[in-house]
């Protein structure tokens, strides 16, 4: 096994022993990525710059620095802003854009000493759930069906970030997850991903997609590990205006592994028609899993369930085409190219026009629709009230007893690529179906990887926690982790 | 809910996208699909239930009004596509 297929948690000993190096590590997982260009999972990196930082890291490290990240190598989703580093959230608007700034939460893990890979591959602006919809070339999933080669999504929007860390490409990646994006390719490509509360990571510096429901969060191949990530990247944030001022506990000290008289929820209505049966079967072995370490498994309702989807999908597009005003060909980014007589609306809807991706578009546009007048109240509000009652499903239950929900991550496992047509949107949007009503309630999720399906690609279980209680949700997920050890790779093609 | 040709034009006219005539019809139909979706929403009993305007109990806090940055001219352009002069620019807007 090479040096990039480490956990962070291993890196980091071995590396505190001074029995391996950051450049050492950071040059494993170069060459890793140099061998995985076909997978399109990194739309940019610098060797020397990887090389730089850890040096830097190595010699913090001689000093005695113990931070748990320290020489870590990790890929960062393009939708965050890494000072003097290409940051596009995969949009031919942002071409060429070079932030002066750096996100908080970048900031926190060049702060902690890790290691900056590169720039992940995504949905432009987050918008997707396959990673097709991008600038750069659609991610191609280390995983394929027994027998076959045809190429799978590795899920969206940080389909980058999940196929990165599956493939040992680096050891740890950030995402976001505005509807399931960390957790649904988290889930696709067999590792662990986590979606912490709303407001838990600071937003600032982040490309801004649907702002109520965006939420960063970390990537990585165990439950420990993003627990080592969590502690450093969560925290109070003054340029956040919804940040969480509570402390950020030590989230490693809450794995202890123990899950007894702890009350789990199984939600009735997330038992779809025509759901595959592998994935009631992973259900099943979930519950089993957490019942035998002592949990208390209860079956429960989340009434207003069926109407997440239809919810999320008029207040995320109506926040996008507020959030993507911005980009008028003004201030960064692309300029649609124009003669002088040109007036200034026909350079902003040129730009528009030539800027953003077919899916953009329609989401900027349906936003723009829901938010206009005459039907403002018949969409916008009314999702928002209905918002309101989403939220209160899962506070009534929470309000009952139950420490945590458990439900599959994806209703199916990773499909093909173009095999969801982009003139099916509704189809493409039902992957969400399970992740999505979390970020309406502003709580924390994680997928944990369960199993193989029959054809050998990976499936995942999703724990739905109680606000601000990420510690206890991972431990859940560790019982889950320890007991079904998923200790598959995909074979490698590339 | 179907909408009209005018409809989706007038919606990317708002949305300040340009899109060819040719394109209107399938993106009136995508656009008609998706908002046909969201009629379900008809269905819920939403009388006297408040619309969630914060996803997490909490106030939005105040700060001093204090200048806390500025002076950064030559990075805030140095994004820009068309700086002139130490000034964005746009096309002409007045006469």
């Amino acid at each position: 096994m090479g040096l990039s297929a480490l956990t962070i948690s291993e890196a980091s000993t071995l590396l505190d022993k001074g029995e391996i190096t950051s450049v050492e590590l950071s040059q494993a997982c170069l060459n890793e990525i140099e061998a995985a260009r076909e997978l399109n999972a990194f739309s940019w990196f610098d060797p020397d710059l990887v090389m730089e930082q850890a040096k830097s890291a190595d010699k913090l490290l001689s000093n005695g620095n113990t931070s748990s990240l320290c020489g870590i190598p990790i890929g960062i989703k393009d939708l965050f802003c890494v000072r003097g580093s290409p940051t596009q959230a995969a949009s031919k608007i942002l071409e060429g854009f070079r932030p002066e700034y750096e996100s908080t939460v970048t900031q926190k893990l060049k702060d902690a000493g890790s290691v900056f890979m590169g720039k992940l591959n995504m949905d432009e602006f987050a918008m997707g759930s396959s990673t097709e919809h991008t600038v750069y070339n659609p991610v191609i999933s280390p995983w394929r069906s027994k027998g076959s080669e045809k190429p799978l999504t590795a899920g969206g929007s940080s389909g980058g970030s999940a196929a990165a860390v599956a493939a040992d490409l680096c050891l740890g990646a950030l995402g976001t997850d505005t509807g399931g994006s960390i957790r649904q390719p988290a889930a696709f490509a067999g590792v662990v991903g986590l979606k912490p509360t709303y407001g838990r990571c600071s937003r600032w510096g982040i490309v801004a997609f649907a702002s109520s429901l965006d939420q960063a969060g970390p990537f990585a191949r165990s439950v420990e590990d993003i627990a080592l990530l969590l502690e450093v990247i969560a925290g109070y944030d003054p340029k956040d205006s919804t940040s969480y001022k509570g402390e950020v506990p030590k989230y490693s000290n809450y794995l202890t592994g123990d899950v007894r008289g702890k009350k789990i929820g199984i939600p009735k209505e997330y038992r779809l028609d025509g759901m595959p049966g592998e994935i009631e079967e992973i259900w099943e072995e979930g519950k089993i899993i957490l019942k035998d370490a002592g949990a208390t498994i209860v079956d429960i309702s989340l009434p207003h369930t069926e109407f997440a989807l239809p919810t999320y999908y008029v207040i995320a597009p109506a926040e996008a085409s507020s959030n993507l005003a911005r980009y008028d060909g003004v201030r960064y980014g692309y300029r649609a190219a124009l003669d002088s007589n040109t007036n200034i609306v026909d350079m902003y809807k040129r730009t528009r026009g030539e800027g953003f991706g077919a899916e953009v578009k329609r989401r900027v546009m349906i936003g723009t629709y829901v938010l206009s007048q005459g039907f403002y109240e018949a969409y916008y509000l009314r999702a928002q009230k209905i918002r309101t009652l989403i939220k209160k499903d899962f506070e009534d239950v929470f309000n009952d007893g139950v420490d945590a929900i458990l439900t599959p991550t994806t209703p199916s496992p990773a499909f093909a690529l173009g095999e969801i047509s982009d003139d099916d949107p509704i189809k493409m949007y039902l992957n969400d179906v399970f992740t999505v009503t979390v970020n309406l309630a502003g709580l924390p999720g994680i997928s944990v990887p369960a199993r193989l399906d029959s054809k050998g690609l990976p499936l995942g279980l999703q724990l739905i926690g109680r606000p601000w209680e990420e510690g206890d949700l991972m431990n859940l997920a560790q019982s889950i982790e320890s007991n079904v050890q998923f200790n598959h790779k995909p074979q490698r093609w590339w | 809910m179907g909408l009209s040709l005018d409809e989706a034009r007038k919606v990317a006219h708002l949305a300040r996208i340009h899109v060819e005539e040719r394109e209107l019809p399938d993106i009136a139909n995508e656009l008609s699909v998706i908002l046909d979706f969201m009629e379900q929403l008809n269905e819920v009993d939403i009388e006297g239930v408040e619309p969630m305007t914060s996803v997490t109990p909490m106030k939005l806090r105040l700060r001093k009004d204090k200048v806390t940055t500025g002076g950064e001219k030559d990075l805030i352009l140095s994004n820009a596509p068309l700086p002139e002069q130490g000034f964005f620019s746009v096309p002409k807007v007045v006469e």
